[in-house]
Order: structure tokens, then sequence, then C-alpha cells
């Protein structure tokens, strides 16, 4: 089966979505693929269609405006529809689909635009592969679809704003947030300021967050980092100590009981669509991971290949948004459809990525943040390949990411080292004192998350077989 | 380390480690460049199929050699003798089947005949629909992944130099002697080995010696981990699969179905379309796999000459040139070849005869 788009865009969130309506009101023929049940990405992740009430919040406002807005325009919606692979053609691009029913689709479209989001980092640190230990954004979208607290007495760590908004929700549906550990100090708030400022909105709202974790009796410990999270078959107590402005441990450690712990460093772009179409991703020095690139209006170095949002680098939801409708004008004027982007846009753009950059400085990787990762510390975990493992292999001779991948598979399970080629490059350039800017990331392959082999396979008859000429003999 | 090499080996493959090997076994002093790390080109990213069936009935002693190498390497790089069936499913398939594996058995590979009923006995998931089969005792495999792994570790023992991420990108003649312009700096030799697989092409152009060798772009994809559903390599009468369920329990899934791409651009592009053939032809063999997900394609460039016989000898008319690549089979007969090579270059009468790369080539 096969579709034919003008502007294809891959990834339904604020940059992709938006994308989406300013392609399609400027005139082109567009399709928006994107993986999840409806639009909104995970900032405005849709509740589970098994809930039918439940209090708006802003994000559900803001999901619920642009899902209104996607079903009342004519573009073509692909949802619950996975992009196994991109192959640029003779006259554009073509999409290879998977969906949830088990169906193959390809999709031919003159122009692309890549709206891939980000991931979450989180340091390996002692006990994080227990259950009950999940990932800050994981449990912001476990909470925006079920509309359920991630625990009773949740242990909420890690670096960036997000931890004040999980914390929060976890209050609002009633559970219990133990304590908020977070290496980011009140100062390194403070140099926020400016930036807060020019989101008044926003920042009224994290503060209400704080008043409310305040007003709870919620311990708030700046400074103060996870170091170990233990438990026999899931979590039940976390160690923490108190961080140097490296964010080295240094404190004597104090114990918390608690059911779950969520942790999070930051984002990383999902740089792995780009790379398959072609752009290769660039090191972002202060920002410490590898991004493809694009310009404020959404072009890249490829012609007919755009991409928006944080999948771009880490600017944040509000940012992607301008981002998305930049890159959609952009694509669409590139056909001969509208005017382009204007002046004003832009400067609306770079004015909201002004608050996404600050937000993203305290995510900043500072060289203590890896002491986290002990000799014993799983890293890859599909492959349960230690921190040892890796050092003992980088210590024989393997000089990249990929030669540490062929020698011990780490990043050769399921998720393909999305999730641990990060922490991967960064101790093997600590191990050799080099830069990670000399650390590339390994070749991204196909397919970009797993499919199932009848999907792919489809409907195969042996007769059509392409029998080339046998092999010489 | 580096300051007098007597000579360099450009390619850091199989087939460049296992003669450098040689060399300093014999007494030289080789120093080994390679453009990016050591075993990770086709070396490294191949099916890791080690299967007399698939092999040319003219390079079957050396196969026979190679296979006794691998053996000998054993854990090391994941060797694993397991037997190997190829199918037919259709009369003229087995006819193919019967022609060419009674050649290969008089060649010299231990290759029998079974009937369907005795493969559905050792093999009870595969289709129903095989008329055909051959079995071969030898079959097996070993982990292309280690390849890198385990040549690093025997050139640091052998206490012969490597530079990785080191790409050569001019060689001048001095006669005597080469001086090579490469991304660390220039080096002095007064013999070169070029074993540079699909990346040949370019150095033989250099030298004034241009030598036809183009690429294929192969592809292989692996699963998840799966229960156990075949124990031994299974193969097609017509070369479009090869299939092995590894120890791990994931399945890798090759046959030679093509990509995109040159060694110039990167390490070459998956087609989709290949991956869907390949993938629908593995299902139809192994019906059990529908259930499995893909978890990574990837290509990797096999070198060839029109005749599809390997370039191992003397580059014509340039004293102290030689060149080793394009054999057919090469992740099987690489490290004899290698062998046989670094004999050559030591100026020893190798065991079996090289392959000059001066002849003509006329295609297969």
């Amino acid at each position: 089966m096969s579709t034919e788009a003008d502007i294809a865009i891959l990834g339904a969130g604020p940059a992709g979505a938006n994308a989406a309506l300013a392609a399609d009101q400027a005139g082109a023929r567009v399709l928006l693929v994107d993986d999840q049940p409806g639009p909104g990405g995970q900032v405005w992740r849709g509740k589970s269609a098994a809930i039918l009430e439940a209090p708006p919040t802003p994000e559900s406002r803001s999901g619920d405006a642009l899902r209104r807005a996607i079903a009342a325009s004519g573009m073509g919606h692909l949802s619950d529809s996975r992009v196994w692979t991109i192959e640029r053609g003779d006259a554009g691009w073509h999409l290879h689909l998977a969906d949830g029913a088990g169906q193959r689709r390809r999709i031919n479209t003159r122009s692309l635009i890549l709206a891939p989001g980000a991931r979450e980092y989180v340091q390996p640190l002692p006990g994080w592969t227990l259950p009950g230990c999940i990932g800050l954004a994981g449990a912001t979208a476990m909470m925006k679809r079920d509309l359920l607290p991630a625990g009773k007495r949740v242990v909420v760590c890690g670096t960036g704003p997000l931890v004040f908004f999980v914390a929060s929700e976890i209050r609002r549906l009633g559970g219990g947030v133990a304590a908020i550990i977070t290496a980011n100090s009140r100062s390194d708030w403070l140099r926020t300021l400016p930036a807060l400022a020019s989101r008044p909105g926003l920042a009224a709202r994290g503060a209400l967050w704080i008043a409310d974790l305040i007003t709870a009796g919620v311990p708030i410990l700046w400074r103060h980092t996870v170091t170990r999270i233990a438990g026999s078959e899931r979590v039940q107590s976390v160690e923490v100590r108190r961080v140097d402005a490296d964010w080295t441990p240094v404190g004597a450690p104090l114990f918390i009981e608690a059911d779950a712990c969520c942790i999070g460093h930051g984002l990383v772009p999902n740089s792995e669509p780009a790379s398959l179409a072609g752009l290769k991703p660039r090191f972002d020095r202060k920002a410490g991971y590898w991004a493809p690139q694009a310009k404020p209006d959404g072009t890249t170095a490829i012609p007919s290949l755009f991409l928006c949002g944080d999948g771009a680098g880490i600017r944040g939801a509000a940012a992607a948004e301008i981002h998305g409708r930049l890159a959609g004008l952009s694509a669409a004027h590139s056909l001969g459809f509208g005017p382009g982007p204007d002046n004003a846009l832009h400067l609306r753009y770079l004015k909201a990525t002004r608050f996404g950059a600050a937000m993203e400085t305290l995510s900043h990787p500072r060289p203590g943040l890896a002491a986290l990762t002990t000799p014993e510390t799983p890293v890859c975990r599909c492959e349960n390949i230690s921190r040892l493992a890796l050092e003992t292999e980088i210590a024989s001779g393997a000089a990249s990411v990929m030669a540490v991948k062929s020698g011990i598979r780490a990043g050769m399970g399921a998720c393909g080292g999305r999730f641990c080629g990060t922490a991967v490059a960064r101790i093997l350039a600590a191990a050799n004192g080099r830069s990670e800017s000399e650390v590339p990331p390994a070749t991204a392959r196909p397919p970009l998350c797993p499919v199932s082999i009848a999907t792919l396979a489809g409907d195969f008859r042996y007769e059509d077989l392409p029998i080339r000429k046998p092999a010489p003999l | 380390m580096t300051s007098n090499p007597d000579i360099i080996v450009i390619g850091g493959g199989i087939m460049g480690a296992s003669t450098a090997l040689r060399l300093a076994e014999g007494g030289m002093h080789p120093l080994l460049l390679e453009r990016g790390d050591i075993g990770q080109g086709a070396s490294g990213v191949n099916a890791g199929t080690l299967s007399l069936q698939i092999k040319r009935v003219a390079l079957m002693d050396y196969a026979l050699r190679g296979y006794d190498l691998w053996r000998s390497m054993g854990a090391a790089v994941g060797f694993h003798c397991t037997g190997g069936y190829t199918l037919a499913f259709t009369p003229d398939e087995a006819e193919m089947l019967e022609t060419r594996q009674r050649l290969k058995r008089e060649a010299g590979a231990p290759i029998r005949f079974v009937t369907p009923a005795e493969l559905r006995i050792a093999e009870p998931l595969l289709s129903d629909k095989v008329v055909a089969a051959s079995h071969c005792p030898l079959d097996g495999y070993a982990n292309s992944s280690l390849t890198g792994q385990y040549f690093r570790t025997r050139l640091k023992q052998a206490a012969i130099p490597y530079r990785e991420a080191c790409a050569v990108e001019i060689i001048h003649r001095d006669d005597p002697g080469f001086t090579l312009q490469t991304t660390q700096g220039r080096f002095q030799t007064p013999r070169i080995l070029l074993a540079a697989g699909g990346w040949l092409a370019p150095m033989t152009d250099m030298l004034g010696t241009p030598l036809p060798v183009h690429a294929r772009i192969n592809t292989v994809t692996v699963t998840e981990r799966l229960p156990r559903l075949t124990t031994t390599v299974i193969g097609h009468a017509t070369g479009l699969l090869t299939m092995k369920q590894k120890p791990n329990g994931t399945m890798l899934i090759g046959g030679g179905w093509q990509g995109q791409g040159t060694p110039w651009e990167g390490r070459g592009r998956v087609s989709a379309e290949s991956v869907i053939g390949n993938l629908a032809l593995a299902r139809f063999v192994l019906p059990a796999l529908g259930t499995a997900r893909a978890l990574r394609s990837w290509t990797g460039f096999e070198a060839h000459v029109p005749d599809f016989y390997p370039l191992a000898g003397a580059l014509p008319s340039i004293e102290g040139a030689f060149v080793l690549g394009c054999v057919r089979g090469g992740y099987t007969i690489g490290p004899y070849i290698g062998r046989l090579m670094g004999d050559f270059i030591l100026g020893r009468e190798p065991e079996l005869p090289l392959f000059d790369p001066g002849r003509r080539f006329e295609e297969n």
C-alpha cells in the first residue's frame, strides 16, 4: 500500500503537528505520521481512551486544541504508525511504515519534515534497573495517559524543571512525594530568571508547583543527588548525597524510604531519523549531545528535508510549536505553496528559544555526573553490560562506539543503543582522554524501532521471488 | 615504534591482519593502517556463515583450510560447527542444487543429499514445501562482530603496530618504495600490501595499475532473542537466504540482498525492498519467524572483480606492491589466504597457488 503527499511530517508533537497545520493551511497536500494513538507528542499526550472524563490541565487543553485543529483540517493523519526506515528517492522521499494493525505502508512524498522529538538521558547509577525506577519523562507520559500517580512515596530526582512538574503531578493525582532531590542549586535557578521573565505564564506555573510542594512539607534537597537505589524486588529506599558545584557526590549518605524513584538528567534529541535521511549530527559541547542541524526556518543541509523541534536541539515545547510552524511554512513555500515564514514569526521563535535554552542549561552535564555510574552499574540495560566491562573493552583497544558495540554487544539489544549510546560515548571519551566530539554515535540503522517480521514480509508469493543469476559456481 | 616498517599493510580486515601476522612470524616488521576500526568493514559486519555448501568449486581447498583456521580460533571468534542444510523448493532449484553440490562434493566438501523427511527430523520447524535438500556436517558460523576484538588482540600480542582512523589518501611511488599520505601524516615504506576490500579501486588507480574492483552491498538483518527455532545453518539453493540462530537466541538473516551507496559515502544504506524480500523468504522457509521482530538491518561492502576470483599476488610491474582481496567467501577463506599472501611476500612457496592480479578479467 502506498500513499502520495507533497509534504510528510514524522512526529505529531508540538513541532510536527504545527508544521503539518502550517503546511496544510498553505495549500500543500500534507500527511502527518505518528506512532501514538493521537497527536500531542510527549508533552501534550492525550489521556487513555478508557478514561472518559478528567479535570483539564494546561497540557491537556493545549493537546485537545491541537487535536481539534488537526481533525478539522483536511490533512491526512496516520496515527499508531511507526516509520521504520526513510529512503531518499529521485523525486523526494519514501517513508516505510508499520502500523498497529500489522500493515505495511509506503509514503512517497516530495518533501519531508522530521519532528522526532527527544528522549531522556538518565545517568546510570546502582539500582536504576530495579522495577519502580522510571525516567522523569516516562513518569509524565504514564501520568498523562493513565492519570495514575507514580507511587505513594516517590523520590523525584534529577535536573531541570521536570523534577518539579513530576512531583506536583504525582500530588495532583493523589500520590505522595517523599522528597525532591535535584543537583541544581537555588543559584542555578536564579540565573535563569531573565529567561523566566520572558515567559511569565510558565514561570508562574513553576512557582505555584514549588509553593504547593513547600506548603505540603515535601522536602526539596537542592544540590543533592540520589547515588543508589535499593530494594530486593523493587525500589524500597534511596541513598542520597550532597554534590559539589561539578555535581560530584561529596556529603555523607542519607537514606529515604520510597516505593518508586523518578529520575532524569535532561533530554537528548532523537537524531536517528535524520541520520537515516542522510543528515549527519553535530556535537553540541555545552549540551553534551549530538544533534542534527536545522536553521531557525527549519531548513537543513538537504534541500527537501526539514527538521524542527527538540529533535534539532532541546528548546522546549513553546519554541517547538513555532519552529514547527516555520518548518511547515518553509517546506510548503519551497514547493510553491504560500508565502513562506515571515520575520515576526522568526522573532517569536528566537524569543521562545531563550526560555527553552535556559531550562536546558540546568541539565547541561557536569563532570561529576559520571561518578554516579559505579564500575558494577549496568550501562547497556538490554545486554546487561557494566561500566567495568565497557572500560575493559576500551582498555583492550576498542576505540569507537562501533568497536565497543561489536566487541561486547553494548547497544546491540532491542533499544538499538538509544538508551545507552550517550552514556557509552561519554565513558569512551573519558577513558581515552578525548573530547566527546571525537566519539560519534554508532551508524543509525533501520528499523528505527523493532518491527514484526510478519508485517515486513506481508503477503509473499514464492513465485514472485526475484531469482537473480545464481552465484558463480 | 612505527619508524621503520619494511611493509605497510593498508586495510585492517581479516586479510590484511592475517597477512601482517604471517609476515611478523616470518621476521618482517609490518605496519598496518586502517581507515576505520580494525575488523569493522566487511570482516566485521557479514553474516559470519562458514558454509562449504556456498563456496566456489575452485576455491574449495582454500575454504577447507580457512575453515580449519576458524575452528582453531574457537570461542574467541564465536566459532560453532552446527552442520547446515541447503534447501530447494521447486524442481528447477532441486536440479540446480543437485548439479552444484555434486561438483562441490567432488572438490572435497563432505556434502550429501537428504530427503525432506530426514530434514524434518533435524529441523522440524522448517517449511514443509521443501522438495530437495543437501547437508554438510562441517557447516557452521563464527561471530563476525568479534573480528575486530580478535585481530586487535592478535596484532598486539605479535607487537605489530597498527593505526586506526588512518585513511590513506595518496600513494606516491618513490622508485624504490612508496610514500603514503594519510589522515595521520606521511609514511615511507619499501613495500605495500593493498588489502582494503571495497576501498581497493582508487588505490590501484593511484599506482597506475587500475583493477576492475566493484563492491556488492550485502544486507544482514538480526531479530530479537527467540526461543530455539533452528539448530543448523539454513541456506537456499539460489543463495538468496542464509539463516542461523545464535546461542543467545537471535536469528541472523542474510542472502546477499543489495543495499545502496558506495564505500566513499559511509557504511552503505539499507534498502527497504531488500529487507522486505529477504525477510519474506526467511519467513516462507521458517514460518515461525512471523511472530518475531526484526531489530536491525545493516550493510557491508563485498569487493569482487569480474571473474569473481581473488586478487592475491604482486601488482603487475610495480616492484614491492602487492594486493589481496576480492575473495568470494572471503570471511571463511580470509585467514588462510592471508597466510598464503604472507608466505609469498616472505619469498616462500605458498602451500596453494595465489591468484595473479595481472590476469585478464573476463566476465563469469
